[in-house]
This record gives structure tokens, C-alpha cells and sequence, in this order.
């Protein structure tokens, strides 16, 4: 499901589905992106944060066009406690492995993955990110 | 901001061109003191490609002289080398000595407090990393093949991100001028249109100094939050009045009464006030570039 920014429309509530995952995106070519996402952050409950959020910044691949610092997008990540990845969506190499990425998270979200939790892999990718 | 040593005199010749902008890595067994054999030789090397046919363009005439100095005033702490100029003249056709020669490009290594790169390099090593030319692209090239055969060193254009157009505009925006300061003009390309549309955001002197005056806390220091603020600013004004958000667009072009820079990497210094102020944010930026 994609959604422009958030909340989303309350007249669809009792259709939507469990939500597993929320990406926020982020083009670093567009500042306006980033304060979208900002707003949009303050209409998600608070549990989401255990491991059920994430950001992904797009356009890396383009830095003379960089509109947004790298520094201010990981602060949010860590203000958020949730991870951060940068990826190039006009690259097709990078598009398809960072859509393998999400949806594995996606999955370890869900419940699919027997044995880690959404919160646990979190932490591992925190861990990971220190190093 | 540094204090500036530049003298007027001497760098008048640099205002109120456009330069366009290169980063270079340092140079490999550079000496200064020949530099009267390196002008033979490229001066050489330029008759050479005329010979080879190469680089032929209508109205780009090879009959070279070249000459290299040295400006021991562009340079910003001891450490920084002093700059070097190359200037490309056609030979006077005219029989007379006193005849003069045209210049027809004109190019320029500097380092403006390039600490961060000069500190790390090993001892055969000139570092001077920024280069800025003007004149003609085949002759650009000539001189760049030219250094890089010579030197071992390597040139690439130096584009500036939309957010290092902001800082330009931040740190001159709001600048004590002696004469009459012309205002801030903003130039933005709207993303994704079928015809290409850019808005060109003109602010008033005053406005932008009085707005810049709110937002700096430090006199003499800025910080990433205080351009962020400034910017934003600027873009909810905008919005308020026409309901577009300019933070999505790209931001190509800035002009301030100091400085104008182009997102292609070709600025123009207005100013010889700040010269070395601005030098100093160009190092900066070719430095991260080599990087």
C-alpha cells in the first residue's frame, strides 16, 4: 500500500489489513521529502517503533543533487530507533536487491521467520550500523 | 570568516568572470621555480595537437602563448601553496613588439585553507586542488591533458549540490557591503514536467540581511541548523504567496551580491571583499570531491 504521507484516510479503517511495516521514504534530492516524512512521523503510534518502522532514502546515487544531509536522515533514524537504508531506485541492480531487502524485513515483521522478532532484528541491525 | 589578506590590486582580474569549477588532485613532482620550462612546454604540446588536427574548433586559434605565474596573495593559511595562474594569449599577428597579445583563457590552481588534504599527503606532493578556467572548452582540455600527462594528477568538474548552494546563499546573504548590495536571487528547476520550468526567487537586500540577522546566533559562525532555517524560511514564504514548495524542486542557481554559483560548477565572484571567504567554501568543496 502507498500512501502520499499520513494519517491515512480514516474512511477506509475497517478495510485495511493488519499493518506489518511502515517505509517512509525519502528522496535526498528533495527536502521537502524529508519535512513530509517528519510531519507524517507524528501520526504513527509509538508501538510501531519496536522494530516496525524504517526509512529509505533514494537518490544517493546522484549526490550533486543532494538536496538533504546524510547527517540529519541517520539522526532521525536514531531518534526513531529504526534503521536507515540508502539505495538507488534508477539503478535496476540496486532497486531489485534493496526490494529483496525490504521484504525480508517485511517478513521477519510479519511473524514469518520463526525465532526472530520484529524488535530483535532491530537490534541486531543497530549493533551492525555501531560497527 | 577568515581574515582577508587578498590584495584588491592584484585579484581584480578574477571579479566578474565566470568560472567554471574543477577539482584536482595534487600534483607529482611539481616545482615552482620552473615554472617558465612548464609554459615552453605546454605552449609546445599545444602547437603539437594543432599539428595533429585535434581539437580543431571554429574560431580556436593555436598560435599559443602561454605564461605561468605565481600569486603568492591567493592562498589562505601558510600551509596552503600559493596559486598558480595559466594564461593562453594569441600571438599577435602584427609585426610590432609593442603590439599586444589577446588573451583568450585563463586558468587558475589555488588552495584557500586546503589543510585537510595538503596535511595527509606525502612530501612530493603540491596540493592545489581546486582549478578554475575561463575561456574557450578545447583549451580547457588542452591544459588539463596536458597537467595530468605531466603531473600525474587527475581533473573532474565540480558540481554543487543543492545544498551547498544553500550555504553560499546563507553565508553572503546577509553580508555588510560597502556599496549598494544587489538582492538574493534563487533559481529553481521544477522536477518531472513534460517542458522544462524553472522559478527564479528574487529577494530584497535588506530583507534577506534583515531575515539572515534573526536566524545567525554567532557572529562569524554558521551552522547546518541555521542554513536549514534560513532556507526554510524562505520556502514557506514562498509558499504562502503561491502555494508551491519549493523544497521539491532543485535549487540550480544562487546570486548574491558577493557570489553567483551554478549547480554545474561555474561561479562568479562579484566582490573582492570575500574572495577569501568564498575560495575557502570552493577548497572545501573540490577537497571532498578528491576524497
Amino acid at each position: 500500500h502507498l500512501a502520499t504521507s499520513l494519517p491515512l484516510p480514516s474512511e477506509r479503517d475497517h478495510l485495511r489489513p493488519r499493518i506489518d511495516l511502515i517505509v517512509f521514504m525519502i528522496d535526498i534530492k528533495s527536502k521537502y521529502s524529508l519535512k513530509n516524512v517528519e510531519t507524517s512521523l507524528a501520526h504513527v503510534d509509538a508501538s510501531f517503533f519496536l522494530g516496525k518502522v524504517c526509512f529509505l532514502v533514494t537518490g544517493v546515487g546522484r549526490l550533486n543533487s543532494c538536496g538533504v544531509e546524510t547527517n540529519t536522515v541517520c539522526k532521525l533514524g536514531e531518534t526513531y530507533c529504526s534503521p536507515v537504508l540508502f539505495c538507488e531506485l534508477e539503478l535496476e541492480g540496486v532497486r531489485v536487491s534493496t526490494a529483496q531487502r525490504l521484504l525480508r524485513i517485511l517478513q521477519i515483521c510479519a511473524g514469518h521467520i520463526p525465532g526472530v522478532s520484529a524488535l530483535s532484528f532491530v537490534s541486531l541491525m543497530r549493533r551492525s550500523d555501531d560497527n | 570568516p577568515p581574515k582577508e589578506k587578498v590584495d584588491p590590486q592584484k585579484t581584480a582580474f578574477l571579479l566578474r568572470k565566470a568560472w567554471t569549477l574543477y577539482s584536482v588532485t595534487p600534483l607529482y613532482r611539481f616545482h615552482r621555480s620552473r615554472l617558465k620550462d612548464y609554459a615552453r612546454l605546454l605552449s609546445a604540446f599545444i602547437a603539437a595537437e594543432k599539428q595533429k588536427g585535434l581539437a580543431v574548433e571554429v574560431g580556436v586559434e593555436l598560435d599559443i602563448k602561454v605564461a605561468m605565474s605565481s600569486l603568492a596573495e591567493l592562498r589562505g593559511s601558510e600551509q596552503d601553496q600559493a596559486a598558480v595562474l595559466v594564461q593562453l594569449s594569441l600571438r599577435s599577428r602584427a609585426s610590432s613588439r609593442n603590439s599586444e597579445d589577446k588573451l583568450v583563457w585563463l586558468g587558475w590552481f589555488c588552495s584557500v585553507y586546503g589543510d585537510d588534504l595538503s596535511e595527509n599527503v606525502p612530501e612530493d606532493f603540491t596540493c592545489l586542488p581546486l582549478f578554475l578556467t575561463h575561456g574557450a572548452e578545447s583549451y580547457t582540455s588542452m591544459v588539463g591533458s596536458w597537467f595530468q600527462k605531466t603531473f600525474d594528477c587527475c581533473f573532474r568538474h565540480l558540481a554543487i549540490s543543492p545544498l551547498n548552494l544553500s550555504w553560499i546563499v546563507a553565508m553572503w546573504a546577509g553580508c555588510k557591503l560597502d556599496r549598494a548590495a544587489s538582492g538574493v536571487e534563487l533559481v529553481f528547476s521544477m522536477p518531472r514536467l513534460p517542458q522544462p520550468l524553472d522559478i527564479s526567487y528574487a529577494i530584497h537586500p535588506e530583507d534577506a540581511k534583515a531575515l539572515w540577522d534573526t536566524v545567525q546566533k554567532t557572529p562569524g559562525e554558521i551552522t547546518q541548523e541555521e542554513v536549514d532555517v534560513f532556507m526554510d524560511c524562505l520556502y514557506s514564504h514562498f509558499h504562502r504567496h503561491f502555494k508551491i514548495h519549493l523544497s521539491a524542486a532543485k535549487l540550480v542557481k544562487v546570486s548574491t551580491a558577493v557570489v553567483s554559483a551554478h549547480c554545474d560548477g561555474i561561479v562568479k565572484i562579484l566582490q573582492s571583499q570575500y574572495m577569501s571567504g568564498v575560495l575557502m567554501l570552493l577548497t572545501e568543496l573540490a577537497i571532498s570531491q578528491i576524497q
